[in-house]
């Protein structure tokens, strides 16, 4: 076992290799272990006991919270829950698909640019990418604001009654999602539509391929890889978002985010918002397996 | 190249119009004379004047900028010295299967889930120390929990692109192991440290979710601030603030390209 073997240009024993390894892991690690695992083996515990009168945890061991989760109350079954949990899917896939569609017209927009201009328009696309998202999300209040003509013309075609803004509402919480992870999409997207090869795109137009023929089979497959990383950043933080559904939704569109704010802040129920944070967990896991093998192609970062 | 169709060029410009539009919309009521609603009314910069006369803005200032230096610091150190021990050294398969997933968790999941798992914990812990009352302290932790992923992340693509030639030429040439560190990895992997470190900065500055499940009343950042002050009301003031923020991000942003495209 200790036999002594050369090392990248070291000679050196395999066990002292490992403990020298191990001496650097340790100290992330360990901080890794402590304040990302451990709660989260913790989350999985709590969400599994019993909320007690006045808030505190009771370490009785029991599923009603997922039970709860599922629909299941005192007063027999409701949909409350389940309906919030699929208008959190949907909402995350209607905001990844909007943003699929106008990042590859941006990419494009942005690849076609002299390389000087590239740069610019690049960053312009970045800019928001960094900014904070609740800067982000109450700025559109002033867009959708009563006195504004986005506002007046749904007064004028009867949405909403005269002088009250276009918010709280679906139509708003969409606004701030698109807005919010576009981004997320168009960067990785670009990054692919840069290399892309456009012979391969002039090959299919010489041969008469429509214009649905042409992106489907010689756009999409070349720009696979950076579309999946866009997908995944999307929809799975879409999932889990709070603010933008807070602010712009109101009670009137909530989504799990809120469900779970709303656990860990007013209703003071530890237990329940634990196990809504499992499912939004499980949901995440399912995703991320949907497009594991795709995303394995490509890094980020 | 194909020259992109005019129906390309005006969507792609609506795009960039659609990200802008709320930005420049708060920029621009921030210059508003008014203090209600949304007439224009001439232009002043009272309202950034009084900004620096508010303490409670201040403070949250101080507090963001703490918050931000001290997790940047701590997650930068941890993250690099955990990415080499990654890349150097001979782990078995499973080891580095376990520990590539480990790291990669703080970057897929949503924050709220990381967030909610943290209040748990800092609940718990709350019964052996005081330490973990709601507060600054809790939201450096938060903070660099998932900083370290993305700093260690970001040195270990350097660490895999510098390659380990010029380190074995050293080991050849008698360099010891602090030697070799110090004087030939280090400064081989320094972009790639500050590349990490100013995108754990951002990242701090940008955080909303872990800040907001951790803080205590005594513990406002401005990202908190802005979100309770919008809740009351939005005012020119809040315009003001969140303007200033744009700005410091886009400095940011502009120095982060500047320094990584060399």
């Amino acid at each position: 076992m200790n036999k002594l073997l050369v090392w990248y240009g070291e000679l050196t024993t395999r066990q002292n290799l490992a403990k020298r390894g191990l001496l650097f892991l340790g100290a992330g690690m360990l901080w890794l272990m402590v304040f990302l695992v451990l709660p989260g083996l913790v989350l999985i515990a709590v969400s599994l006991i019993t909320r007690g009168a006045y808030g505190q945890l009771e370490w009785i061991f029991t599923i009603e919270n997922y039970k709860r989760l599922a629909g299941f109350s005192l007063f027999g079954w409701t949909a409350d829950y389940i309906i919030i949990v699929f208008r959190s899917v949907w909402v995350a896939f209607m905001t990844t698909l909007i943003s699929v569609v106008l990042s590859y017209p941006l990419s494009f927009f942005i690849v076609a640019r002299p390389p000087r201009s590239r740069y610019f328009w690049l960053t312009l696309v970045i800019i928001p990418f960094w900014t904070n998202m609740v800067i982000r999300t109450y700025a559109w209040f002033l867009i959708l604001a009563p006195e504004l003509p986005l506002a007046k013309l749904a007064t004028f075609l009867g949405f909403i009654p005269a002088g009250s803004p276009l918010y709280p509402n679906s139509f708003a919480v969409y606004l701030g999602m698109v807005s919010m992870f576009l981004p997320f999409v168009t960067l990785p997207l670009y990054a692919s539509v840069e290399r892309l090869d456009w012979t391969l795109v002039e090959a299919a137009q010489d041969l008469y391929a429509s214009r649905v023929r042409v992106f489907m089979q010689a756009i999409l497959p070349q720009t696979l890889p950076g579309l999946s990383v866009g997908i995944i950043l999307t929809f799975v933080p879409a999932m889990g978002m709070f603010v933008v559904p807070d602010l712009l939704g109101g009670s009137k569109y909530m989504l799990v985010g809120n469900l779970i704010q709303q656990q860990f802040g007013a209703s003071r129920d530890w237990p329940f918002g634990a196990a809504i944070s499992i499912g939004l967990m499980v949901l995440t896991m399912i995703s991320l397996q949907l497009y594991r093998r795709r995303s394995k192609e490509i890094e980020f970062i | 190249m194909k020259k992109p169709s005019p129906l390309i060029t005006v969507v792609a410009l609506a795009t960039v119009g659609f990200l802008y539009l709320p930005l420049v919309a708060v920029a621009v009521f921030s210059v508003n004379a008014t203090r209600y609603g949304l007439v224009w009314r001439g232009f002043t910069l009272d309202w950034y004047i009084k900004l620096f006369q508010n303490e409670f803005i201040l403070e949250a200032a101080w507090n963001t900028l703490v918050l931000a230096v001290v997790s940047t610091i701590v997650a930068t150190i941890l993250g690099t010295v955990l990415a080499v021990g990654m890349d150097r050294f001979p782990w078995s398969r499973k080891a580095n299967t376990f520990l590539d997933l480990v790291l990669h968790i703080p970057v897929v999941i949503p924050d709220i889930i990381l967030a909610a798992a943290l209040v748990v914990a800092f609940g718990l812990l709350r019964f052996a120390s005081s330490v973990f009352e709601p507060g600054l302290l809790n939201m450096i932790i938060g903070h660099i929990t998932f900083q370290i992923s993305f700093v260690a992340l970001v040195v270990r693509s350097r660490l895999v692109s510098i390659g380990r030639d010029v380190e074995e030429a050293a080991r050849d040439l008698f360099a010891g192991t602090p030697y070799l560190l110090w004087r030939v990895t280090l400064p081989l992997l320094l972009p790639g440290i500050v590349a990490g470190a100013m995108l754990a900065f951002t990242l701090s500055l940008d955080d909303f979710v872990i800040s907001f499940f951790t803080a205590g009343p005594e513990s406002v950042t401005l990202p908190l601030f802005i979100f309770a002050a919008v809740r009351r009301g939005v005012t020119p003031q809040i315009h003001a603030l969140s303007t200033l923020v744009v700005l410091i991000t886009v400095i940011l942003i502009i120095g982060m390209e500047r320094f990584t495209r060399k």
